[in-house]
């Protein structure tokens, strides 16, 4: 018998990351267009405040309320701050709410609709009930509820948001669990010595994996609209901090009387955000599995 | 009837065009049975689909000639292909609960296509319905035309097919795999139901198979064809006592058949003698009474009614029985996934039917008792490299790590003949044959002293399935591992067993050594599994060169 280190044995050609999401990016160029524009606003969250002309909180009487121009592209707001300013810097924070939402139920949906998937019974029976008692409730209405419960916070939103998601993921998680409960390779890992718990966590979750990422990206989209639903009405976020939802609120009194770049490039920019993560989650569940990798 | 010539089919795929058929011809006369034979991938349903013009989209007919009856049916409009369909040419189709709609009644759905050619009018339809399911057999049809697929068995719904497809007298049937995933003695009588219609009504008939011994049983004519082409043309006598092309004669060395030897399957040329195996008196597991039953919407189902036997150090003993028999619940609760009801399950003189089924991976015996599961494509996780696969009981229960892993499973690969490039391959980069070989490497990695084997070649190819059946020979010669191997197909059973179980309704109905169960068959049920596989032709043995 020869002496090869596996590592130094041939490997398929495409198996490294990069060249998967370089392959799968070719291949479809609507998903290359979707993380183009991902790239886009991933660049305005990090460097948004960097890289804008106005200090997006310096009012300046003089230059209130005018048109788009060379010099304010987006106009100017009736304190005369600089619209496109504000509408990148924040990029930032509308990303870090959705994000962090979607994290948070990703998170606690993947663990209670694995456990109700793979064990069932009366775990399963309880947690259905719940879901199903959060899902009858119009969710944006719930979501008002809770922040305006808890108090008027960044964090409660994310905390409203988070619940309110919950129960997709749940769903979603344990139907793709149940299915994969009894298949051949789960009762393979029970015979290879894995406990449950393992069996669970590293052979059966991470194969509903790719229908989750779908998930993820529509509801980041989802999660976006929804903070700036939020702070629209008025909860969440308050001025003068700069934020989607606000700045379409404060400019759609100034629509009527013709100032309709107030409400238009922030709207658009925000329509611009959820459309970039509808269009994502294909591509990013081509990445996740492996199925593509040929 | 038929003729086709120099039929050529491409698919468009991510990774360019694929010839799925290159340059195939054949006819088809009124009255004859013409059989296409070849294993996954040769194209065979592709030809039918592409005559019929069902071809999938990406699909295209790039070359050729189709002609029935003068007609060409490669440029015929799709309103005359919709007329011919079914009423000329009908087809049946490979999984006869996939074919019907699950939300119809058969009734129904047999009306449909005698109202779609005109065949019947809204005051007869239901009654040339039923006698179209009487003319396949079904018993108390006028019952049977109100029931939903979901009700009937496996056979009853290909019998429904068979009528569906049949209701407009066509003259020509194409069958496509038309007993797999029955049950063999089901698989008899389809296929003789299905014979006597097409000799009854002088029809012409295509049945697609990858079963040599099928074909060679109920068609006249026999075309063998391998990736996208014909390779041998012949009566099935002469394909049998004379393959001409080296394929046929591998595809007919690979039939198994009574009275050949395990190494006879493989091709001439790499055959090598059989290494014998050692039978201890001790037996290494005894299985006392077990029952299993299931608490159903309708009272208890009794799965598995107080079975016994035992399995002798470095025996193999074959469980054979048909679906619903009891033999994977019975496999599950030995390998221990499935707690019993009652009853002993000794391992080494040890109960180990008491340890509960979600603690039994902490057990020390864990490692003794593995499973090489049925469907090899279903029991690797997708996600993992086939390195990861095997690496994965080695890591848990052999608390391996490192180096000494790597060499470990490059051993395993060594040994069940998995090329160790392929190692960090994904399952689906690897053919159906290296998935079993990853499956089977899983299952030895830890030198299990007893193996339960579950159908691990039904979803193979026939050449792939002689390979990887004398592959578990070589294993068992060389690890003195003992086998429980679970399967439907007596003669498969009989090339590796020492010692056979017939199990029927959750019961042994017979039991003894191989040999004598299949010579002389004392059950009644015995004698019908074993009358019921096809009987291929007997071969000239090949000398090898």
């Amino acid at each position: 018998m020869t002496q090869v280190s596996p590592d130094s044995a041939e490997r398929p050609r495409s198996s490294g990351a990069l060249d998967h999401l370089i392959y799968v990016l070719k291949a479809n160029p609507v998903t290359l267009l979707a993380f183009v524009m991902f790239a886009l606003i991933v660049i305005s969250a990090l460097f948004g405040p960097a890289l804008v002309p106005y200090d997006p909180l310096q009012s300046d009487a003089a230059n209130a309320l005018q048109a788009p121009s060379a010099a304010h592209w987006f106009g100017t707001d009736s304190l005369g701050r600089d619209v496109f300013s504000r509408v990148i810097v924040a990029t930032r924070l509308d990303l870090v709410i959705s994000v962090a939402a979607v994290a948070l139920s990703f998170v606690l949906g993947s663990v209670l609709g694995a456990v109700a998937g793979y064990w069932g019974g009366w775990i399963d029976v309880v947690l259905n009930r719940i879901l199903d008692t959060i899902m009858a409730f119009p969710l944006f209405v719930l979501a008002m509820g809770i922040v305006a419960a808890m108090g008027n916070t960044i964090e409660n939103i994310i905390y409203a948001t988070a619940i309110i998601n919950v129960p997709f993921y749940a769903r979603l998680v344990r139907a793709e669990v149940n299915i994969r409960r009894g298949a051949g390779f789960a009762l393979a890992a029970r015979l290879s010595g894995n406990s449950d718990l393992r069996v669970l966590a590293l052979h059966i979750f991470p194969n509903a994996l790719p229908p989750m990422m779908v998930q993820v990206s529509l509801n980041l989209g989802w999660a976006i609209l929804n903070a700036a639903g939020l702070s629209f009405i008025g909860l969440g976020v308050r001025p003068p901090t700069p934020e989607w939802g606000i700045m379409v609120a404060e400019g759609a009194n100034f629509i009527v009387s013709g100032e309709w770049w107030l409400a238009v490039f922030p709207g658009l920019w925000l329509m611009f955000a959820v459309f970039t993560f509808n269009l994502l989650g294909d591509g990013l569940r081509d990445i996740v599995d492996p199925r593509k990798r040929t | 009837m038929l003729s086709i010539r120099d039929l050529a089919v491409s698919f468009q795929t991510r990774r360019g065009a694929v010839n799925a058929v290159r340059g195939v011809s054949f006819d088809v006369a009124t009255g004859e049975v013409l059989g296409i034979v070849g294993e996954s991938g040769s194209g065979k349903s592709v030809t039918s689909y592409a005559l019929m013009r069902i071809l999938d989209a990406g699909g295209a007919i790039t070359a050729g000639d189709v002609s029935y009856s003068g007609l060409d049916l490669r440029r015929a409009s799709e309103a005359d292909m919709r007329d011919i369909r079914g009423r000329e040419i009908s087809m049946i189709f490979q999984n006869p609960r996939a074919a019907l709609n699950p939300i119809r009644k058969v009734g129904h759905q047999i009306e449909d296509v005698l109202r779609r050619h005109a065949k019947a009018t809204r005051q007869d339809a239901r009654q040339k319905a039923i006698a179209a399911l009487e003319a396949v057999r079904i018993t108390d049809a006028e019952a049977r035309y109100d029931a939903y697929p979901f009700e009937l068995s496996g056979g009853m719904c290909q019998r429904v097919v068979i009528a569906i497809a049949l209701a407009c007298d066509p003259r020509l049937l194409i069958a496509d795999e038309p007993t797999t995933g029955l049950d063999i003695t089901t698989q008899k009588a389809v296929m003789e139901l299905v014979s006597a219609l097409i000799r009854a009504r002088g029809m012409g008939a295509i049945v697609i198979t990858h079963d040599l011994g099928l074909a060679a049983q109920y068609c006249d004519r026999i075309v063998v064809m391998k990736d996208g082409q014909i390779v041998e043309t012949g009566d099935p006598e002469a394909l049998f006592a004379r393959p001409r092309h080296a394929y046929t004669r591998k595809l007919v060395d690979a039939t198994p058949r009574a009275g050949e030897s395990i190494r006879s399957l493989l091709p001439a040329e790499i055959r090598t003698p059989d290494l014998p195996h050692k039978v201890h008196e001790r037996p290494i597991l005894a299985v006392r009474d077990l029952t299993k039953t299931y608490r159903g919407k309708s009272g208890p189902v009794h799965a598995v009614r107080g079975i016994s036997f035992e399995v002798k150090e470095g025996q193999s003993v074959g469980l054979v029985g048909e679906s619903g028999c009891g033999k994977s619940t019975t496999s599950e609760m030995l390998v221990r996934l499935l707690d019993p009801t009652s009853g002993e399950i000794l391992f080494d003189g040890q109960d180990i039917a008491g340890i509960p089924a979600g603690r039994f991976a902490r057990n020390p015996r864990r490692g003794d008792i593995q499973m090489v599961f049925q469907d090899a494509t279903d029991s690797l996780n997708p996600r993992h490299s086939a390195r990861q696969t095997i690496a994965d009981p080695l890591r848990r229960l052999g608390g391996m790590g490192g180096a000494k892993l790597a060499a470990r499973v490059d051993e395993l690969a060594d040994l069940t003949g998995l090329p160790r490039t392929l190692l960090d391959r994904f399952p689906h980069q690897l053919s159906g044959g290296q998935k079993a070989r990853v499956g089977i490497a899983r299952a030895i990695a830890l030198n299990p002293r007893f193996l339960i084997l579950d159908e691990p070649t039904a979803a193979l190819d026939v050449s792939i399935q002689a390979v990887v059946l004398n592959l578990l020979a070589d294993l068992r010669a060389a690890l003195g591992m003992s086998y429980l191997f679970v399967s439907h197909d007596l003669h498969v059973v009989r090339l590796l067993c020492d010692h056979v179980i017939v199990m029927k309704g959750g019961e042994i109905v017979e039991q003894g050594p191989a040999e004598q169960v299949m010579a002389s068959p004392a059950h009644p049920y015995t004698q019908e599994l074993l009358s019921a596989a096809p009987k291929p032709p007997a071969r000239r043995l090949v000398p090898a060169p």
